[in-house]
């Protein structure tokens, strides 16, 4: 933690020693990614623990990200109700709802959800098995805890997220359905020719792209927290918390980047 | 088969190991005994190759763990190992069978039928049979560190290395343990290092002791040379008395 003295000497010395800690640690961060990436790709190779993992991070996901694609899907249609009719636009909810959930909230709103439900999880169960030595058992054991622990979960993690974001992506539009159609009074056939006429494919893989980059940075997080987790319940506690809090920031900010980039080059 | 030679390890400012050096013969055990936090449990992570010496070598059958640079070439002398943890660090996802079968499942090359039986061997002589289905945490701290030593020795290892045998034991389970360790050393015939805190005890799995105190050696010898030793600290230590050089911290 970055202490102030009234000091100059012990100020710089403070800032020093804090830049020296960040960038140690950021260090480690990249090498753990490196690492893990490396393990992935090396034989051999076990499927059922990748599917495994798929299951805990994927299927087991399924269901709370369906209930809240439909009910951000929902929430859109009437907002977007709401604001397009003071233009006399409101046939234009469709493509409001389907661009919305398709470019941005799909993948954040998943990745979000993810991050809280199963990184949280993957952080907690990793950090106990490094507390009671089961990573040092493996290592004992010759087998490398990076190939057996974390490129599953950080390959599940790759897979799980666009698949997780396209049935966010599609729940949400039914459910922007639902209320545009059902309760608001909009046609049907409006709702539904304006989205097909306004959502190309550059849309629906800028999201998907994004969802990958956001499935990494779920995997890389909350693996790497569980791993340098500190001792005691205390020391997973702090972990898992740290983990969702990093994960979901660095979701966030790179979103911004990667919207800016992919506008771009998919405008270009 | 293990040799130790003048092993420095440092955390900070704190020296914990200041030139340690053991070596054990081949078939025979060493007790490596201290107060808590002398590093013990240090010296037995710098032999399993999980940290690395600030100076020094660590020899396991010949190869030299310490230099071995990637994970890979360590992996190849820790096959020679078998680790019996404090709290015996059994997966908790996994059943009794599968925690034992876990080693012989990640060297692969053993078919499944093989293995099962292999697996029961194991279980039969140290009679886990009965918990085979069951998960770690539905059996007592005691099978557990029974399931630790059958997942050690399944693979047949020269060398067993065991932290704090009895550990959350009572005096019962503590005694089932060392005589646990003098049957499967008698069956199985590995060079032992016993990690432990638990004088006289842990004197009937060792042939030689050794007791660490700040960071060093300060006694080595037979059980009977321990005991019969005029050390203050090595009296201090086997007499439990909070009076002498050793200091409570």
């Amino acid at each position: 933690m970055l202490q102030l003295s009234m000091n100059p000497a012990a100020t710089i010395q403070h800032l020093g020693r804090f830049v020296i800690e960040k960038t140690e640690q950021w260090g480690r961060a990249w090498i753990f990614l490196y690492r893990t990436i490396l393990a992935l790709l090396k034989p051999p190779y076990r499927p059922y623990l990748y599917l495994t993992q798929l299951q805990e991070i994927g299927v087991n996901s399924t269901l709370v990200i369906a209930l809240i694609g439909l009910f951000t899907g929902a929430v859109l249609a009437v907002q977007g109700e709401y604001t397009l009719s003071k233009f006399g636009a409101n046939a234009y909810t469709g493509p409001a709802v389907a661009l919305s959930l398709i470019r941005e909230l799909g993948p954040v709103l998943t990745a979000l959800m993810v991050i809280g439900r199963a990184g949280s999880a993957v952080t907690a169960e990793i950090g106990i098995m490094r507390i009671t030595e089961q990573i040092d058992a493996l290592r004992s054991m010759a087998v490398d805890p990076m190939k057996y622990l974390m490129a599953p979960r950080f390959a599940a993690g790759v897979v799980a997220m666009p698949l997780l974001c396209g049935i966010f992506n599609v729940v949400g539009i039914f459910g922007g359905y639902i209320v545009a159609v059902g309760l608001l009074g909009l046609s049907s056939g409006t709702f539904m020719t304006q989205i097909t006429s306004a959502v190309g494919f550059v849309d629906v893989y800028s999201g998907f792209i994004k969802a990958t980059v956001f499935g990494m940075i779920f995997g890389w997080v909350s693996c790497y927290k569980g791993y340098t987790c500190g001792f005691g319940a205390q020391g997973v506690n702090k972990a898992t918390t740290q983990s969702v809090v990093t994960a979901s920031v660095a979701v966030l900010i790179v979103d911004y980047f990667l919207t800016s980039v992919l506008t771009r080059v998919f405008m270009e | 088969m293990i040799s130790v030679r003048n092993v420095y390890k440092h955390f900070g400012p704190q020296v914990v190991l200041d030139g340690v050096s053991i070596d054990i013969e081949p078939g025979k055990s060493t007790a490596v005994v201290g107060p808590s936090g002398v590093g013990k449990s240090v010296l037995l992570k710098l032999i399993m190759g999980i940290m690395q010496p600030d100076a020094g070598e660590i020899y396991i059958g010949g190869e030299n763990i310490t230099t071995a640079r990637s994970e890979s070439k360590k992996n190849k002398i820790r096959r020679s190992l078998g680790v019996l943890f404090q709290s015996a660090a059994l997966f908790d996802s996994l059943t009794i069978f599968d925690n034992i079968a876990f080693p012989l499942r990640a060297r692969g090359g053993s078919n499944s039928l093989r293995m099962h039986s292999k697996v029961c061997d194991v279980a039969d002589s140290l009679s886990l049979t009965p918990y085979l289905r069951n998960y770690p945490e539905e059996v007592s701290i005691g099978i557990r560190k029974r399931v630790g030593m059958a997942r050690a020795l399944i693979t047949e290892p020269k060398v067993l290395l065991v932290d704090e045998p009895n550990t959350g034991l009572d005096p019962l389970d503590g005694q089932e343990v060392y005589d646990l360790i003098n049957a499967c050393k008698t069956q199985w015939g590995f060079t032992g290092l016993v990690i432990s805190h638990e004088l006289p005890e842990v004197f009937q799995v060792s042939d030689r002791v050794a007791m660490i105190l700040g960071g060093k050696i300060i006694a080595e010898g037979s059980p009977a040379d321990m005991t019969a030793s005029i050390n203050p600290a090595v009296q201090q230590f086997l007499n439990g008395r909070t009076d002498g050089p050793i200091k409570i911290q």
